[in-house]
């Protein structure tokens, strides 16, 4: 059975990278629906979380199959379940609809939000949350007219508490 | 200070010195130019090969890789010469081959521009290298290059392309030698566990019907004699791969025989009765396995590879042991009981003999007609003695020389297993023989893919090569005919094939040649062939519309295995 899956790839920082990770899931036919990089708590250590429908099994052999490039140093896939996770969104909006709409401030503290930016002619609101909850804000804001809207990549933190640096420790003791 | 400086094009070969490299396989070019002017000064300690199409370069390099059992090499530059490998990379990737290529780049300030001759060789060879990196500072050619050569030969080894520009060749450096120590992030020498050695070893005392199935993993990790030695006292049955030819001699009482598509009867059909199955170094490809969810399923299966990737990728193991073949086979010799399988193995015997009886004999003992396949294979078998190294390309021919020549030596076989590609055959011939010089080298080949690399005639012409070639000719692209016949009706579309005078463009190489046609010219051509002092072509005409059997269908079972 297909389902979401997170996929936490811990890697060097070497160019074309991304590029290699990528390969192995085109291969397998499998289309990702987020990507995310950033350094990780450890200094050079880059970490990938990438979100694809997949099943159990095809998640198992693209997991193994980057883990077997040269530079990836550990790879996990998880359920939703099995991760905390966040995204974040940011909306344009014009700034006389945000003032003329008696429900403006309703809207924003119901979805937890906040605005970072005013100007004359538009305002940045940002939230963060799951998807569907980035959704919820959209949806109420379309009568104000969105100029813009972009939203990230998920990104993912394991439950489980074995630390990055055990993994590195365990694969140089092997 | 600046005398003690080095241009990265020396430093390229300081490099390949320092790594023992003393064969180059290539072809130069305008963005490779300064690596080839610093090869001039090494003409002593490197020997250059030069090849007519980069494609030979880098088969060429596999063959010899596979019979020195070193590191292969070769030199292309870039745009068309860098993208004239890829085939040949793809081909060592998915067979396991070592081989580095070096290939020139435009100057980095022309990179992304569509400069002359540039193409994106690392994002092209990305999916089919082990590695692959552009250099483009003369500094960083000696640390890339001794990456290059210990990525190529460890773990489960494979092609690393090195991409240098042209201005890190011209660039000045200073050079001291550093071989590569290791990589975080790469375990190429996994630490074996013991105790699930001694759940295998428990799982194969308690079996009745043990079944042990090599690849080419065994002869990757000189694991032949710790085979022999775990065979012989645990007293299972060996059947081979494709690529596992050889890894134990043909002759051995405990050998089954060949696997697959078009291997022999027994061992595939009772790969469907066995209680413990056990894979070493073998990838369970589906030319292998045929319907894999139907492909012992009654069995326990043990799989042990060197690549933690394969294990479990094709079928569900009991037991995955990620380990070096040669490794595993001696821990797990200590904990297996001795025993003799007898029973168990006469009943692939009795298959055997039925094989035998239906095919065998008939394809190597015709008495009328057109010649056939089996019986230059299985007479060249009798008269090398199963000693001799065998290149094949890929097609009918190659099948009947897995399924006839009677390998009894490891390194010998010499085929392109898993991309399939026609045109290997004879470069990597060039490259087999340059490998290991002192046995003889012999190149089994059809008519199609003759013609796909036939230019490297001029290779063996210039290097002096003693390759010696036989020609199957069918005057068909013979496997597709098969299939065409067997599976689309007897629709031959486009699989006639009209062949030039092979002898007459032999000769223009100057090579010996010489065609036959009659079962009574058999013997002294072939040795004729043998006795013959330098490279030699004898093309034979073989029977046309000839099918391989026995077959397993795409979509069958492996016990399913057809016999006509």
């Amino acid at each position: 059975m297909e389902k979401l899956y997170n996929i936490s790839i811990f890697t060097e920082n070497s160019v074309g990278m991304l590029n290699r990770v990528t390969i192995v899931f085109t291969r397998r036919h499998i289309n990702i629906e987020s990507i995310t990089a950033s350094e990780s708590e450890v200094k050079g250590v880059y970490r990938y979380t990438i979100v694809a429908q997949m099943t159990e099994d095809q998640a198992k052999k693209v997991v193994g199959q980057i883990e077997k490039l040269v530079e990836v140093l550990k790879v996990f896939y998880h359920t939703d379940g099995e991760v905390v996770f966040q995204e974040i969104a940011l909306y344009k909006i014009p700034t006389k609809m945000l003032a003329n709409r008696f429900d403006a401030e309703k809207i924003i503290r119901a979805h937890h939000a906040r605005i970072l930016t005013v100007e004359s002619g538009f305002t940045i609101i940002e939230k963060t949350g799951h998807e569907n909850e980035l959704k919820g804000l959209f949806d109420a804001l379309v009568p104000f007219g969105i100029l813009e809207y972009v939203k990230s990549g998920r990104i993912a933190i394991s439950k489980p508490m074995k630390t990055l640096e055990t993994y590195l420790e365990e694969m140089s003791n092997n | 200070m600046e005398n003690n400086k080095i241009r990265g094009a020396e430093v390229v070969m300081k490099c390949l010195v320092a790594e023992g490299v003393s064969t180059i396989f290539g072809y130069p070019g305008g963005a490779i130019m300064p690596i080839y002017d610093a090869l001039y000064d090494f003409r002593d300690s490197i020997t250059h090969h030069l090849v007519r199409h980069e494609q030979g370069a880098i088969h060429a390099a596999q063959g010899y890789a596979r019979t020195s059992k070193t590191v292969g090499v070769c030199f292309a530059t870039s745009g068309p010469g860098a993208t004239n490998l890829i085939t040949g990379i793809a081909d060592a990737m998915i067979d396991s081959t070592p081989v580095v290529c070096i290939t020139g780049q435009v100057a980095s300030h022309l990179l992304g521009t569509d400069a002359f001759q540039e193409t994106d060789v690392i994002g092209i060879s990305m999916p089919v290298t082990k590695w692959n990196v552009q250099v483009t500072r003369a500094e960083d050619i000696q640390p890339a290059l001794a990456k290059a050569f210990y990525i190529a030969r460890s773990g489960r080894p494979g092609p690393v392309l090195i991409d240098i520009t042209k201005d890190a060749q011209f660039g000045l450096t200073e050079f001291e030698y550093k071989p590569f120590g290791e990589i975080r992030s790469y375990n190429p020498s996994p630490k074996l566990d013991v105790e699930e050695v001694k759940k295998a070893a428990e799982l194969l005392n308690r079996a009745k019907k043990p079944y042990l199935l090599v690849g080419q993993g065994i002869i990757l990790s000189s694991a032949e004699k710790a085979l022999v030695e775990f065979a012989e006292k645990s007293g299972i049955p060996v059947a081979s791969t494709l690529l596992g030819l050889g890894a134990i001699p043909a002759n051995h009482s405990q050998y089954v025989g060949y696997l697959g598509m078009h291997g022999n009867y027994a061992p595939n059909v009772l790969t469907n009765e066995c209680d413990v199955l056990i894979g070493i170094g073998l990838r369970f490809d589906d030319r292998v396995t045929g319907d894999t969810s139907r492909y012992a399923k009654q069995a326990q299966i043990i799989h042990i590879d060197i690549d933690k990737s394969e294990l479990g990728k094709i079928v569900d193991t009991k037991i995955a042991i990620h380990a070096d073949a040669n490794e595993a086979l001696q821990e797990l010799t200590k904990w297996i009981e001795p025993k003799k399988h007898y029973q168990w193995i006469q009943q692939f015997r009795d298959l055997e003999a039925v094989e035998n009886e239906q095919i065998i004999q008939n394809v190597i003992h015709p008495v009328k007609n057109e010649l056939k396949m089996a019986e230059v294979v299985h007479k060249l078998s009798k008269k090398t003695d199963g000693r001799a190294i065998i290149v094949t390309d890929v097609g009918q021919h190659q099948m009947v020389t897995s399924r006839y020549y009677k390998y009894k030596e490891s390194n010998n076989n010499i085929t392109s297993g898993g991309l399939g590609t026609m045109g290997f055959g004879l470069p990597a011939a060039i490259g087999a023989k340059l490998g290991n010089p002192d046995k003889m080298a012999i190149l089994i080949v059809g008519d199609g893919g003759f013609q796909m690399t036939i230019q490297e005639l001029g290779t063996i012409l210039q290097s002096k090569v003693d390759v010696k070639i036989i020609i199957l000719n069918n005057n068909f692209l013979g496997m597709v005919r098969q299939w065409q016949q067997l599976f689309f009706e007897k629709r031959y579309s486009f699989t006639d094939i009209v062949n030039p005078d092979f002898c007459a463009i032999a000769r223009g190489y100057g090579l010996e040649a010489v065609k036959i046609e009659e079962r009574v010219q058999l013997d002294g051509a072939l040795d004729d062939l043998l006795n013959s002092k330098s490279a030699y072509l004898l093309e034979i005409i073989v029977e046309q519309e000839e099918n391989v059997f026995p077959m397993v269908e795409t979509g069958a079972s492996v016990s399913e295995i057809r016999l006509s």
